[in-house]
């Protein structure tokens, strides 16, 4: 097992705004064939550091310090160019809104294909074939190539994105919320889609989730954000099942067990604040 | 006891697909095939299903967003389908819908404070003050703050935006709510309190919801009743509880028993 990302004292702010943190000192390593799961609050900065890593913040926001290598290489140091041949070939991702990140007026077997024939210089029947195959796989028969991203429901569109995502078999897969649209028969064949390739090919993934159910089934390792810091970070069997932050143990109390019947209860901020000062 | 607010027979709603080689061609899906159900008034009917089977077609055939090729809609009486002008605004305004995808359905260049007022706006309700008051209330309800109001939606993250549009649906009290995957985005504290916050409507309210969902642990926790949809059409429903304890077909059995984390889940407190 080689080192394939290590972000180091990450922060992300507004350009506008450099004080306030959106992303603050994040700092943790993935290696290859290893599996990390990002949980933690919403607006906590997950999105925005996966963003970091694929060179793609919203020109509104800036990186103000810290480090992303990945596969032993400074990002930092590439030109847009340089990132983008890296970005589908060598670290896939799969957007948190598909809708956003998928061209309304291209066909989905086109936009699938594009990422093959740029980077694989794939084309005519073998580029078709693989198309087929790749959207199969996501359990989407492959004469839906033709349809539109407004012709797809809610998961097929998440699927397409997928299949876009590991058309290439990327040494690095960054998943943000890849199955929230997804029903759990469907959930399943595509972690079990992910983990194949995982093996296969080595691959890393960096997966953000709210899904705790989830984190138990796939992650090595558990890296909790809350309020765009890093407040834990472990093993799966460790975070999950011996938490050391007061955050942490607070956003597992919430998770709903299987059956349902646990009663709903949020997080206490007011006491949370008093036992983490 | 209970009167039925809402209530659909024989929906049918095909859509053309391109097929063939170049696209050329087209065939005819049917994405709701014959599909009737009842929502009675202060209850949560939830509607579960596999991805592709229709769902979000019949939120927005029931809402009449999309035309129906077949069927009837009945909202308090009346048919959806023979209402005109000011009637249907006035309907429009009790019929609300939470959408699946938040960030395509919020107008980018609008800041969120009008965002979720417009509704008010549009149908009039309460003075500039009194909707600026309701809208920053709702906010607050939903975790986000007075400040969130001048930002735009670009600024704001996955699950925040799913709940401006859970707030621009709820500001405006509506009869009945059709929410679509309204909590698959949000961290499990604020899914707690949004289905809380849900519940505490239900009960001042009397509100009824339509709950597309395909988490079952939280379908249990909010619907009174379930529908289960496979290829656009109703394959079973019943009680929650019954549901649960005695899934009839074999597809309901196989959602739960996919239940992410089960195995693991029993494994660690073994
Ligand atoms: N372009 C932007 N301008 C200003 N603030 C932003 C911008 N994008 C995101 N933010 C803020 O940065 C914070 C972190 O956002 P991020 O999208 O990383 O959250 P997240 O952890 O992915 O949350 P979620 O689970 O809800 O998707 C949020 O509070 C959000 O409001
Ligand atoms: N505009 C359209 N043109 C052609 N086909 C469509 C269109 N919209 C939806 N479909 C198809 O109709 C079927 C039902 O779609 P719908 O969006 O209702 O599914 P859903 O149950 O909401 O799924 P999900 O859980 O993935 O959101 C799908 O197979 C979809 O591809
Ligand atoms: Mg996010
Ligand atoms: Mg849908």
């Amino acid at each position: 097992m080689t080192e394939l990302l290590r972000i180091e004292g990450l922060t992300v702010a507004p350009v506008a705004q450099p004080e306030r943190r959106l992303v603050n000192n994040v700092s943790f390593s993935l290696k290859t064939g290893r599996t990390i799961c990002i949980v933690g609050e919403s607006g906590s900065g997950k999105s925005l550091t996966a963003l970091s890593v694929m060179g793609l913040l919203s020109p509104a926001l800036k990186r103000t310090s810290g480090s992303i290598v990945f596969q032993g290489q400074d990002l930092a140091g590439f030109s847009n160019l340089a990132m983008q041949d890296i970005r589908g070939k060598r670290i896939g991702m799969i957007f948190q809104e598909p809708m956003t990140s998928l061209n309304p007026v291209l066909n989905v077997g086109f936009q699938i294909g594009e990422t093959l024939t740029c980077h694989l210089g794939l084309t005519g029947k073998a580029l078709k074939v693989k198309v087929g195959e790749l959207l199969e796989q996501v359990g989407i028969p492959a004469d839906r190539a033709n349809s539109y991203p407004d012709e797809m429901s809610g998961g097929q569109r998440q699927r397409v994105m997928i299949a876009m995502s590991i058309a290439c078999e990327p040494a690095m897969l960054i998943a943000d919320e890849p199955t929230t649209a997804l029903d759990v028969t469907v959930q399943a064949q595509i972690l079990r889609l992910l983990a194949d390739l995982k093996h296969r090919m080595n691959m890393g993934m960096l997966f953000i989730t709210h899904d705790f159910g989830v984190v138990a089934d796939i992650a090595d390792d558990v890296v909790v954000m809350f309020r765009g810091e890093v407040v834990e970070m472990g093993s799966v069997e460790q975070v999950l099942g011996k938490p050391r932050h007061p955050y942490t143990r607070a956003l597992l109390d919430c998770v709903p067990d299987a059956e349902g019947r646990k009663p709903l209860k949020p997080i206490d901020y007011a006491w949370l604040n008093e036992v983490s000062a | 006891m209970s009167d039925i607010i809402l209530s659909a027979t024989g929906l049918t709603k095909t859509y053309q697909q391109r097929s063939g080689r170049f696209g050329f061609g087209s065939t005819v899906v049917k994405a709701l095939d014959n599909v009737s159900l009842q929502l009675k008034q202060g209850t949560t009917l939830a509607v579960v299903g596999e991805s592709g089977s229709g769902k979000s077609t019949l939120a927005r055939c029931l809402l009449q967003l999309l035309p129906l090729d077949a069927g009837q809609v009945i909202f308090e009486h009346v048919d959806l389908a023979t209402l005109r002008g000011d009637a249907l605004r006035a309907a429009r305004r009790h019929l609300q819908m939470v959408f699946q995808d938040p960030f395509a359905s919020l107008n980018p260049r609008m800041r969120v404070g009008e965002i979720v007022g417009e509704g008010l706006l549009i149908h009039g309700m309460g003075s500039a003050a009194e909707r600026r008051e309701r809208v920053l209330r709702m906010l607050q309800r939903v975790g986000l703050t007075a400040a969130d109001m001048l930002k735009f939606p670009h600024e704001f993250s996955g699950g925040q935006r799913q709940r401006i549009g859970i707030a621009r649906a709820l500001v405006l009290e509506p009869r009945v709510v059709v929410c679509d995957e309204p909590v698959s985005a949000l961290d499990v504290s604020i899914q707690a309190q949004i289905l809380l916050l849900l519940k505490e409507l239900q009960q001042e309210m009397g509100l009824s919801y339509l709950f597309i969902s395909h988490d079952l642990r939280v379908v249990r926790h909010v619907a009174d009743e379930v529908v289960v949809m496979h290829h656009g059409r109703i394959v079973e429903q019943g009680g929650v509880e019954q549901l649960y304890s005695d899934p009839q077909q074999e597809y309901t059995r196989n959602l739960l028993n996919s239940i992410p984390g089960r195995h693991r889940a029993a494994e660690a407190t073994n």
